[in-house]
């Protein structure tokens, strides 16, 4: 399990080499390998999706792929969503509607709602709830998150 | 300009949304990692560990004189039984640790694990309720006798005669299913020596940092000022990160013996295995009604199913005392008895997780007003309205004091809200089409905010309740807000600023709250019971009274006026009706560093302490659900749930619904999807989220919510909590609303969750009932 790997991918744009175990998790690259600690495990086997990544801009639990299946891939964290200090839309929708409480699931949600958002900028209630199932929050009964979603989609589209 | 009430963003936020946020993972970046060994078994005796000589592994015979937890309560119905940090001899639950190994890496922690083996010779286990009481069962403990941890009773004199004047008596046994509170985060904790000092350094995702620096201070025989403990960012906790676990213990241990930082991160199955459970319960309820309705009287037989061992400092009394008194909720109930016992089983140990019983005795009850009213040919509405409290305050017959509240009004309000008679038409239509609706309420009070008088009725010899708090500004004017209390997502940090920001007259921007950090916050009791808002924010509120007054000083001394006419809003003290003012920023600064001018300020310059510990006040609410069944699968759809909710004076209505939309969808899992199961020989089943079903955002409807408001002076703010009521209510209004759909197949439902699997069988058992008839 020693032998070590070069993975090469970028994150948030910036091109990162690390040397990993071939058995390292994507998640656990990103957390302790590039110290990108916003990614979080909350379940470790793909159920959770608190550790929601984007690879090739696809949402990604990061805890079922391995760093060295990322070679030459665009990872995209919640680190990367905020422009300095401008939060990103979604950021800032949660902010102004409590899609948030311990903040534990937040980056997972976050993510997966970047994707869903780039995909399809028009998406309906009844097709975001189901989309946004993919990931679990125990704090806010889901309710100000799909609020916060849908006013970022809103504020997307202006 | 006024800030409680308003919805202010929270200030916790930002940082969470962006990544940055500081949980206790993120802590153990360079730390040893340790990783534990656990019970395979759920009852045996421990032959031997087998590891290969150059892994060093951590024992009960390493650790020495390290004491076990023993957590107590002061009454003579109660056996109290030590938890060794590490299993030596025996090992009583599958998950129970054993040992441990310590590592540079997770990964290579788990490589060592795995070369150690254990030998285990077997025993039976006892794993239900039915089993740990049967005659000749095998003890989980030798000392207590027919594994009966705590055995109490209450009885009113005439609890007989009112059963045998009654005009209708009902009864049942409701069972609820064993839930796991599932913070997202699982627990874990960092702890870093300091060569320096001494000292070790424990970051814990606790809810309880100052009796977690107590217990294991005492575990570990040291002072409790070698212990830094700091509560980071908690992922949540529910009441899982309450109590004291061994783990902690021995990452404090192996920090001052091997003298570095060591660390230990739950993964999801042991925090699924071998982190708490709760609410495994059985209640045998009967309930004495006159012919008008009114309840007379009610016996209730509580079992609960509490593991293998007591939590520390709650005690293993938790779920069935808290039981026994709160049973009558926001009824009123002239005689009573009942029995709540806590069992010994060879499972995980229970804890406290939100709601603490409530949700299972308001389940309990609220079946029992719908399935009395259906016998006593009288409405769901009316029945209650029959029996409700509605004069303030009430003493229960357990002897608890309710003060103002709107239990009736609540229970109006929400009927009004979903208009249960054009709901009664439209069920009746839907019944034709062969579709099946039912409505189902539940009316509850919630205890929020217990100080000492609560806990010490429990006779719990470490008695929690009251919560202190310092205030200091600084020379630049800004304030800090140091608070034992210690929250964890609730977004009590703000709410905080904005009581504060009023009582002083400043803007909740400059005040910073400071929690979770023994050496910078007095001792308090942490984040539980919905107490952090009412007693850490009527801490502030008294403290931040006597704060004003010195700066009314040193106002009035600036300013040449009495300090009586001195009020001060927006960072600004005036002279009431003159345009005379000064910026309380100039004021901090002249009272740090021209002292010598302000002498009557001397003793504390611009600082206060207060102390809060009120007997506890109550909020209310009324849920009532809309629910779909279908018959064929079993599935059951939520159509509408409304809550009426009176949480007193709302500081931040934006966090109050938020906590009561968390808890409802906690009540909802309770009700219809997540159960922790065992086989026979005690071996989970339910160890991945894959078995263990946390609903997601499909499962969860919106969560409508109206407000009452009544204030009450057992609040010094006149908020009240709200951190568990969703999770109490939601319940017994979903069992209710599926007993209502499926009335017409004589079906009540008696247990939950309730599961698609449950209820075909329920039906076909129904079926087969009516066609015996």
């Amino acid at each position: 399990m020693s032998d070590r790997l070069d993975v090469t991918f970028t994150v948030n744009g910036d091109k990162r080499t690390i040397c990993v175990e071939p058995r390292r998790s994507l998640a656990d690259a990103l957390r302790d390998d590039c110290g990108l600690t916003g990614t979080h495990l909350g379940c470790e086997h793909g159920v959770c999706g608190a550790c929601t990544v984007l690879v090739d801009d696809q949402p990604v639990r990061s805890c079922l792929m391995f760093a060295v299946q990322a070679e030459a891939a665009r990872v995209r964290t919640v680190e990367g969503l905020a422009a300095g200090d401008k939060l990103h839309p979604l950021q800032q929708a949660f902010w102004d509607h409590h899609g948030l409480q311990c903040g534990f699931c937040t980056p997972g949600f976050l993510m997966l709602a970047v994707s869903i958002l780039e995909r399809d900028p028009d998406i309906g209630e009844p097709r975001l709830r189901e989309a946004l199932s993919s990931n679990l929050c125990r704090c806010t009964g889901y309710q100000n998150i799909l609020k916060s979603v849908l006013a970022a989609a809103a504020a997307m589209r202006k | 300009m006024r800030w409680v009430g308003r919805s202010l963003p929270r200030y916790e936020d930002p940082i969470l949304l962006q990544g940055r946020g500081r949980y206790t993972a993120v802590l153990a970046r360079g730390a040893r990692i340790l990783r534990f060994l656990r019970s395979p078994v759920s009852r045996g005796r421990i032959l031997a560990l087998n590891a290969p000589p150059e892994i060093p592994i951590i024992t009960t015979a390493v650790l020495g004189d390290v004491k076990p937890v023993c957590p107590r309560l002061d009454r003579p119905d109660y056996v109290p039984v030590p938890q060794p940090i590490l299993a030596h001899d025996r090992v009583s639950y599958v998950g129970e640790p054993i040992a441990a190994v310590i590592a540079d890496t997770a990964a290579q922690a788990e490589d060592l694990a795995e070369q150690v083996t254990i030998e285990i010779e077997t025993e039976t286990p006892v794993v239900t309720l039915n089993q740990a009481l049967a005659p000749g069962a095998p003890l989980v403990h030798d000392t207590a006798a027919q594994n009966t941890l705590i055995d109490a009773r209450f009885e009113t004199p005439e609890v007989g005669a009112a059963f045998a004047a009654a005009h209708q008596v009902v009864e049942f046994t409701f069972t609820s299913g064993r839930q796991a509170a599932m913070p997202l985060e699982p627990r874990g904790a960092v702890a870093a020596f300091d060569l320096a000092t001494g000292r070790v350094l424990l970051s814990a995702s606790t809810q309880m940092p100052h009796l977690l620096r107590t217990g294991v201070a005492d575990a570990l025989g040291i002072p409790e000022s070698e212990l830094r403990v700091i509560a980071p960012e908690v992922g949540g906790g529910f009441g899982q990160k309450m109590a004291l676990i061994p783990e902690y213990v021995v990452v404090v241990w192996a920090a001052r013996h091997f003298a570095c930082t060591v660390a230990w991160i739950e993964d999801r199955l042991e925090n699924l295995t071998a982190s708490f459970h709760a609410r495994d319960q059985r209640l045998h309820l009967r309930g004495a009604f006159h012919a008008d309705g009114s309840l007379l009287a009610i016996d209730a037989d509580i079992l609960c199913n509490v593991g293998a061992y007591s939590n520390f400092p709650a005690t293993c009394g938790v779920e069935p005392l808290m039981a026994m008194a709160d049973m009558p909720g926001p009824y009123r109930v002239p005689e009573y008895r009942a029995r709540a016992r806590g069992i010994a089983t060879n499972t995980c140990p229970m804890a406290p997780y939100r709601g603490v019983s409530r949700p299972v005795i308001t389940a309990a009850m609220e079946r029992l007003m719908d399935y009395a009213a259906a016998r006593l040919e009288l409405d769901p509405l009316e029945i209650r309205r029959r029996n409700l409290i509605t004069e303030f305050p009430h003493t229960s017959v357990t002897g608890v004091v309710h003060d103002p509240g709107s239990y009736r009004e609540a229970m109006e309000a929400a009927a009004r809200v979903v208009d249960v008679a054009q709901f009664r038409e439209r069920q009746q239509q839907a019944r034709l089409d062969g579709r099946w609706l039912g409505l189902g309420m539940s009316v509850f009070a919630e205890r929020t905010g217990p100080g000492t008088p609560a806990f010490a009725a429990r006779r719990m010899v470490i008695t929690p309740g009251y919560e202190r708090v310092e205030l200091v500004m600084d020379p630049s004017g800004f304030l800090e807000a140091r608070i034992g209390s210690s929250p964890h997502g609730q977004g009590l940090r703000t709410a905080l600023a904005q009581l504060l920001a009023d009582e002083i007259g400043i803007a909740p921007a400059e005040i910073r709250v400071i929690s979770g950090d023994t050496d910078r916050t007095p001792y308090g009791w942490g984040t539980f019971a919905s107490r952090s808002l009412v007693l850490a924010g009527g801490a502030c509120k008294l403290a931040a009274a006597a704060l004003r007054e010195r700066l009314q000083m040193v106002a009035g001394q600036t300013l040449e006026a009495a300090a009586s006419d001195i009020e001060i809003s927006d960072g600004r003290a005036f002279v009431r009706g003159t345009d005379l003012a000064v910026d309380v920023r100039q004021l901090a600064r002249a009272a740090y560093h021209q002292s010598h001018r302000f002498e009557a300020i001397a003793d504390t310059g611009l600082s206060a302490v207060a102390t809060y510990d009120p007997y506890g006040t109550f909020s209310n609410a009324c849920h009532i659900a809309i629910v779909e069944v279908d018959v064929a699968t079993g599935q059951v759809t939520i159509e509408r749930f409304v809550v009426v909710e009176d949480a007193g004076r709302l500081v931040n209505p934006m966090i109050v619904e938020g906590q009561i939309h968390g808890g409802v969808a906690q009540g909802i899992a309770n009700a219809l999807y997540e159960k922790v199961v065992y086989d026979d020989g005690g071996n989970l089943l339910t160890g991945s989220l894959a078995d263990y079903l946390v609903p997601t955002m499909a499962e969860i409807p919106r969560i409508e919510i109206h407000h009452l408001a009544t204030l009450t002076d057992a609040s010094v703010t006149g908020a009240k909590g709200v951190g568990e009521g969703g999770t109490i209510g939601a319940p017994a209004a979903i069992l209710n609303a599926v007993s209502d759909a499926l009335a017409p197949f004589g079906i009540d439902i008696f247990e939950m969750p309730i599961t698609p699997q449950s209820i075909a069988q329920l039906l076909r058992e129904g079926g087969a009932k009516r066609n015996e008839r």
